[in-house]
C-alpha cells in the first residue's frame, strides 16, 4: 500500500453476479430488467410498423418481407414473450407496492409461476396468430 | 446541532434528490394504464396478424382504435422511459456518458412517439 501510492488502473468491484447461485428471483429480476430493455426496442418496431401501413400495400410488404421470415419471426415470439414476462411480472411489482407477495417461498413460488406462465401465453399467442387462428379482426 | 437544511427544503421534503418520490410514482401509474391497454394491444395484434394492409388500415382509422394505439404509445413509451433512466442511473457513472445517454434516450422516446403518432394520423387521414 504504503509503496505504491498510486490508483490501480482498475479497480476491485465487491462479487455480485458472477459468484452467486442464481435464486430464480435474481433470475426474474433480471430478466424484469431485461425484457423491459427488449421492448424499448419493440418500439421502433411498432413505429416502423406503422409506418408502413400508412405507406400503403408497398410498405404493408416492405414490412412483411422482412418480418414473415425465420429471424423475423424468431424477433416477434421473443417481443411476444417478453412483453407477457413483464406484464405479469409488473403486475407482481405492484402488489410487491401494496406489502403482497414478500415472503420467501411466496417470491420463489411465484417467480417459477411467471417464468412458467410467461412461456405457456406466448407460445399460445403464436398459436393462436398462426395462419388459420389469427386475424379474426378481418 | 441544529439541522442545516434551510426551512424550504424541509417543507418540500424531497431530500437531497431533488424529486421526492414523482420518478416512482410515475412509473407506477404509467404501468397501470398500460395494464388495459397491453391487453387491448394484444387483442388487436392477435386479430391483424395474417391480414392484408386494408383490414389493418380499416382497423387503425377508426377513431376509438387510433385513440387506444395513440394511448399504448405514449404510456408505453414514457413507462420505457423511465425504466430506462434507471438503467443508465445503475450502470453508468461517468458524468459525460451518462448525460449523453439520458438525452439521447429522451430524444429516441420522443422521435418514436412522434413517428406513431404522425403514422396513426396519416392512417386516420388516408
Amino acid at each position: 500500500m504504503a509503496e505504491n501510492p498510486q490508483r490501480p488502473a482498475v479497480r476491485p468491484l465487491s462479487p455480485h453476479l458472477t459468484i452467486y447461485r442464481w435464486p430464480v428471483t435474481m433470475l426474474t429480476s433480471i430478466t424484469h430488467r431485461a425484457t423491459g430493455m427488449g421492448l424499448s426496442f419493440g418500439a421502433v418496431v411498432l413505429a416502423w410498423w406503422l409506418v408502413s401501413i400508412s405507406n400503403g400495400p408497398e410498405g404493408w410488404q416492405s414490412f412483411h418481407a422482412i418480418m414473415d421470415t425465420p429471424l423475423g419471426l424468431l424477433v416477434l415470439f421473443g417481443f411476444a414473450w417478453a412483453l407477457v414476462f413483464h406484464f405479469l411480472n409488473g403486475i407482481r411489482h405492484l402488489a410487491w407496492d401494496l406489502g403482497y407477495g414478500f415472503p420467501k417461498q411466496a417470491a420463489e413460488r411465484n417467480s417459477v409461476i411467471i417464468l412458467a406462465l410467461s412461456l405457456l401465453g406466448a407460445l399460445a399467442i403464436f398459436t393462436l396468430v398462426w395462419p388459420g387462428h389469427g386475424g379474426y379482426l378481418r | 446541532m441544529s439541522s442545516l437544511q434551510t426551512p424550504l427544503h424541509k417543507v418540500e421534503g424531497m431530500g437531497p434528490a431533488h424529486s421526492g418520490t414523482g420518478h416512482f410514482w410515475h412509473e407506477r401509474v404509467t404501468s397501470v394504464a398500460l395494464i388495459p391497454l397491453s391487453l387491448w394491444f394484444l387483442y388487436a395484434m392477435l386479430g391483424l396478424a395474417g391480414t392484408s394492409e386494408v383490414t389493418a388500415l380499416q382497423f387503425l382509422a377508426h377513431p376509438l382504435n387510433a385513440l387506444l394505439m395513440g394511448a399504448f404509445i405514449c404510456f408505453s413509451l414514457w413507462h420505457a422511459y423511465l425504466g430506462l433512466q434507471v438503467v443508465i442511473d445503475d450502470y453508468i457513472h461517468t458524468a459525460g456518458s451518462k448525460i449523453i445517454l439520458m438525452l439521447l434516450i429522451r430524444f429516441s422516446v420522443i422521435a418514436a412517439g412522434a413517428t406513431c403518432l404522425f403514422a396513426i394520423v396519416r392512417i386516420a387521414a388516408l
